[in-house]
């Protein structure tokens, strides 16, 4: 299967503190990776790293097939990156900034109204402003536009924060759905039930690198980078990080 | 690149017509500031009538400070700017976007501050052609350059006053050439003034040229 992400020893430096300080990860086409870790583990700075956002200090980054240290803007359109904080205009519509971001992203319209009235917001949602919604709504709004962009790899971070039982499984049924569709994902999460239930492999990063730290179903004491989950309809999965 | 300009700077008008914060903020702000320039400059004593054009280009700067902060403020929120780096836009659209949003704004605000200055100064405005010819060269020269400043201070939490500290000499070239167009048209002298029109219209297009070729860099490094 073809490598959609490769990092190997990668090091990124976030405002003079290196919040990766070697991080090993091959991620296959169609894959479903979730990385976990306690908080300040570096999992938000391995999405964004794959996303070409940090740029890479150190060590070989391959996603996509563009080498992150010196095509990091290359990949930025074919990624989709759900981040902690919605990325939107909060004195717009959701419509208007949906149709921004989709426009900008080079979105078809009618995919972009697809989306929404998948993730509940056409109607009156549609014309209100983002700054008057929910946590929650704002999190369907943030994965409205991403399931417009028809990424072909998906980093999703803490994708379920927010969100009510039903748009949780809305998600996992969105997160199923691109990876039956070809798309790879990976997610960043303290869900381990959730993640566990999406049949994804689990990464574990502590201290800004990969292969150390507990792994989902370990005690305090347990190691090791990458554990299989054998449970859920998710992807089988064989690869390690 | 026209097509991401055209995208962004409606973006950015839409913003301005859902907040109002121009008409709201800026223009009460600038009107404010010509009224306090009457109070201290008694309008009796004729120091108005030499100093008008200054003040008006003065406002128009202190002004656009406001504009450009507020430009790059909704840029600032958490998110925006990597949801931006996401998306397919040309860098250098979206600098020309932003700079023709912002220059929308000020030329709106020109017209009432000339309004303005008619009114609370007695001006008497002739030479139109060589107002409206330095009006527009001057504006894009602040418009773009306030564009490619406040890409630098984007990321910052200082910003709010790194803008104006890094904007304000920048433009001293503008503000005098302006005002000098401005004191030859309204002495009935243009021709004295075309020279100043000229050197805006190439401060203008070095800092859109700039603009196209730096932004991209600069919002990767803000």
């Amino acid at each position: 299967m073809a490598s959609v992400i490769h990092l190997s020893d990668v090091v990124a430096v976030l405002g003079g503190f290196p919040a990766l300080a070697g991080v090993n990860l091959d991620v296959d086409a169609g894959e479903l990776v979730a990385l976990v870790g306690p908080n300040g583990a570096g999992k938000t700075t391995v999405l964004r790293v794959c996303a070409g956002l940090v740029p890479v200090v150190s060590g070989e980054a391959t996603v996509l097939g563009f080498n992150l240290v010196t095509q990091s803007r290359g990949v930025r359109s074919r990624v989709g990156l759900l981040g902690p904080a919605g990325g939107f205009y909060d004195d717009l519509t959701v419509a208007d900034n949906l149709r921004f971001f989709g426009r900008a992203s080079g979105v078809d319209a009618a995919d972009t109204a697809a989306a929404a009235e998948r993730f509940g917001l056409s109607g009156r949602l549609a014309s209100t402003r983002v700054s008057q919604l929910s946590t929650g709504q704002r999190r369907r709004v943030a994965l409205a536009a991403l399931v417009a962009r028809r990424a072909e790899l998906w980093l999703l971070d803490e994708p379920h924060a927010g969100l009510d039982a039903a748009g949780r499984d809305l998600l996992d049924d969105v997160i199923q759905a691109a990876c039956g569709a070809g798309a790879t994902v990976v997610l960043a999460s303290h869900e381990l039930d959730r993640t566990a239930a999406l049949g994804c492999r689990h990464v574990n990063l502590a201290g800004g690198t990969t292969g150390v730290g507990p792994g989902p179903d370990d005690g305090p004491a347990g190691s090791g980078g990458s554990d299989d989950c054998d449970h859920g309809a998710g992807p089988e999965v064989t690869d390690a990080a | 690149m026209l097509r991401d300009a055209l995208l962004v700077a409606g973006k950015d008008l839409r913003l301005e017509l859902r907040t109002r914060v121009g008409i709201g903020q800026v223009l009460p702000f600038a009107v404010l500031v010509l009224v306090l320039f009457g109070f201290a400059l008694d309008p009796d004593r004729g120091i108005l009538d030499a100093a008008t054009p200054g003040l008006f280009w003065v406002t128009v700067l202190f002004s656009a400070v406001l504009a450009v902060q507020r430009a790059f403020s909704v840029e600032s929120a958490d998110g925006v700017r990597d949801a931006l780096r996401l998306t397919s836009l040309a860098p250098g659209g979206v600098f020309l976007g932003k700079a023709a949003a912002v220059a929308v704004q000020l030329l709106v605000l020109e017209v009432a501050l000339g309004v303005g200055v008619v009114v609370l100064y007695g001006a008497d405005p002739s030479g139109w052609a060589l107002l409206v010819g330095t009006a527009l060269p001057a504006t894009a020269g602040i418009a773009a350059a306030g564009s490619l400043y406040g890409v630098l201070a984007v990321g910052l939490r200082v910003r709010e006053t790194l803008v104006p500290l890094l904007l304000l000499p920048v433009l001293a070239p503008v503000l005098l050439a302006s005002t000098r167009a401005f004191e030859a048209a309204l002495d009935g002298s243009p021709a004295d003034g075309w020279p100043w029109a000229g050197l805006l219209a190439l401060f203008a297009v070095v800092y859109v040229g700039c603009g196209i070729g730096l932004y991209g860099t600069l919002l990767e490094e803000s």
